[in-house]
């Protein structure tokens, strides 16, 4: 073996997203590279506030089975980790649970012993009043500084992790570790930096790699391989057929991200300001330059919770005098029907709100829309009612359904009836959900405000939860 | 007057974090790039305008290497709020693409 290959650390990186989908070639593809582990992300707060505030998972049981059951069957024969971050979409508790049931269920079915790590890091308010007292609590703009209150209105706090209890169950002997909320960056990072490899190259390397295809040429073919060494590091495709250009792998570093250069993780800021990106084989592009700064250790928190309830009812029109006064209809419509609910609910209506919004018109933007725009040839009206309950979202909005429906552009004119495709008409949406938090807190490390728990699965099928295994000093 | 839409060859947006949006400005070519890299028509104002942002959030920053600038700016309210009419950010872009520059 020689020295390069002795200090690189090769990390397979399946997906973007455990659940998406992986092909058993890619991974055995990275196997015969000599990867040392499986590393995945299975979160993300792009799809809104709803898993948070809930604690559940945006993606079917199925799916996330099926990724693990080639995962594990295949890390198990090369006897390497695998690592999930961000279990369930959102990190909660419940949601690494739930995660760890449906692995244990793929253990049983291939037949293999599985030691597995679950990490959580969601938050009681308790925990976080306390480190606001001690002044250990910073907002992040746009958001001010939190209060007592601000933690209590929350169903779910998480806390961002970092690599370091990804680290210690690996080093206890995990064949799986399924963490709470980390940051998407944390999960890849954290076999790398147990080996030794370069800390900047290896934050840098799981930037790039967070999204898995996303930072190659043809982002539908499969993953990436991450090979970290102290210096540098090399981005290569899962996929024979894959590349990884200097492009492609740069391009990713401004995905999702405010600051093209600089991205803020526990313990540090990764600064790519002076990367230097070159292709050094067809396939794979080769990246030095990376600077880690080490900073306090802080953990980012989301908090998320479940507020008002919404009801929903949709229309097509295609009558051209409608059509051809699309502001005018809707700013009298919007007034007819925010009345008509104050009138029929008197107090009872409290604190709700009407949205109509006009799809082929104005409807994604809700702005103003130029004053020679033609009229369109078709338009779908959105009614959205918020209230305090759903019973009364639903029956304001079957207050509204006269109007709403046949609510005439002229009054001189029979009652037109507009074209509605359901019935019953209106639609019981559900919660509107919030984002509360966008601070950090401080910790003494990146264990102070993770749980670790270990789920012993045999080869037979029988799960034992045990107390720390190996327990060492850190 | 160009539009962004005549000197950028691919203009996106996405969520950066539930509390913000960027904007990924690529220019079409070296030219445009070096007309408008600091142009101020893409300045602040511009953003709290066509985004109702505070114009004191929106940060730019050129990225030479890939001929492109990013602009990030503090969404007016977090993504999922009851008038959310676009979850991921990822039509922001369009009521750019018209803007004319100088």
């Amino acid at each position: 073996m020689s020295e390069l290959e002795r200090t690189v650390t090769k990390v397979i990186v399946p997906s973007g997203m455990l659940g998406a989908g992986v092909k058993r070639e890619h991974i055995a593809y990275g196997l015969a590279q000599g990867a040392h582990a499986i590393a995945v992300d299975a979160g993300s707060t792009d799809s809104g506030p709803s898993y948070l505030a809930r604690g559940v998972s945006k993606m079917n049981r199925e799916s996330i089975k099926q990724d693990l059951l080639i995962l594990l069957q295949m890390a198990n024969e090369a006897g390497i980790p695998v690592l999930v971050g961000t279990c369930g979409t959102c990190g909660a508790d419940s949601s690494v649970d739930w995660t760890r049931d449906i692995a244990i269920e793929a253990a049983r079915e291939l037949g293999i012993g599985l030691r597995i790590a679950c990490l959580y890091s969601e938050q009681p308010a308790a925990v976080l009043k306390r480190k606001l007292a001690q002044g250990k609590i910073r907002p992040l703009a746009p958001l001010e500084q939190a209060t007592d209150e601000l933690f209590d209105a929350c169903d779910h706090i998480v806390a961002l992790m970092g690599p370091e209890p990804y680290i210690d169950a690996v080093k206890r002997g995990a064949n799986l570790v399924l963490g709470g909320r980390t940051t998407d960056t944390a999960v890849l990072s954290a076999v790398p930096l147990m080996r030794g490899a370069g800390v900047a190259q290896t934050w840098h390397a799981a930037k790039i790699a967070e999204c898995g295809g996303q930072c190659t040429t043809n982002l539908r073919r499969g993953g990436v391989l991450m090979h970290v060494g102290t210096d540098q590091f090399d981005m290569e495709p899962l996929d024979p057929g894959n590349r990884c250009t200097p492009e492609s792998v740069s391009a990713h570093l401004l995905y999702e991200n405010s600051d093209p250069f600089l991205l803020v993780e526990p313990g540090g800021v990764l600064d790519a300001t002076e990367a230097v990106y070159t292709q050094v084989e067809p396939r794979i592009t080769r990246v030095v330059g990376s600077i880690w700064r080490p900073m306090p250790y802080t953990m980012k928190l989301e908090g998320a919770r479940g507020g008002d309830y919404q009801t929903i009812m949709l229309i097509g029109i295609e009558d051209p005098e409608v059509l051809a006064n699309l502001d005018e209809f809707h700013d009298r419509m919007h007034k007819t029907l925010v009345e008509r609910i104050a009138a029929t609910f008197g107090d009872e209506a409290g604190d709700f709100e009407v949205s109509l919004r006009l799809y082929g018109w104005n409807g994604t933007s809700g702005r103003p829309v130029p004053a020679d725009t033609p009229p369109p040839r078709d338009v779908g009206v959105l009614f959205v009612v918020t209230a305090r309950t759903q019973d009364l979202a639903d029956r304001m909005a079957r207050s509204c359904n006269p109007y709403f429906f046949h609510m005439p552009i002229r009054f001189d004119m029979e009652l037109p009836s507009y074209a509605f495709p359901f019935t019953p008409a209106e639609i019981p949406r559900g919660r509107v959900y919030e984002f509360m938090l966008n601070h950090v807190v401080e910790t003494e490390d990146g264990f102070e405000l993770v749980r670790t728990e270990w789920v012993d699965v045999s080869s037979t099928g029988t799960v034992e939860h045990l107390e720390t295994p190996n327990a060492q000093d850190r | 007057m160009p539009k962004i839409a005549e000197v950028c060859r691919h203009v996106r947006s996405k969520n950066a974090g539930p509390f913000w949006i960027t904007v990924d400005f690529f220019f079409a070519d070296d030219d445009s790039f070096a007309r408008y890299r600091d142009a101020p028509e893409l300045g602040p104002d511009l953003f709290a305008r066509l985004f109702g942002t505070d114009p004191g959030s929106v940060k730019r920053v050129p990225v030479d290497a890939l001929r492109m600038i990013k602009i990030s700016y503090a969404r007016p309210h977090p993504q999922g709020w009851r008038h959310e009419r676009d979850m991921h950010g990822g039509q922001q872009f369009a009521r750019l693409l018209s803007v004319e520059l100088a």
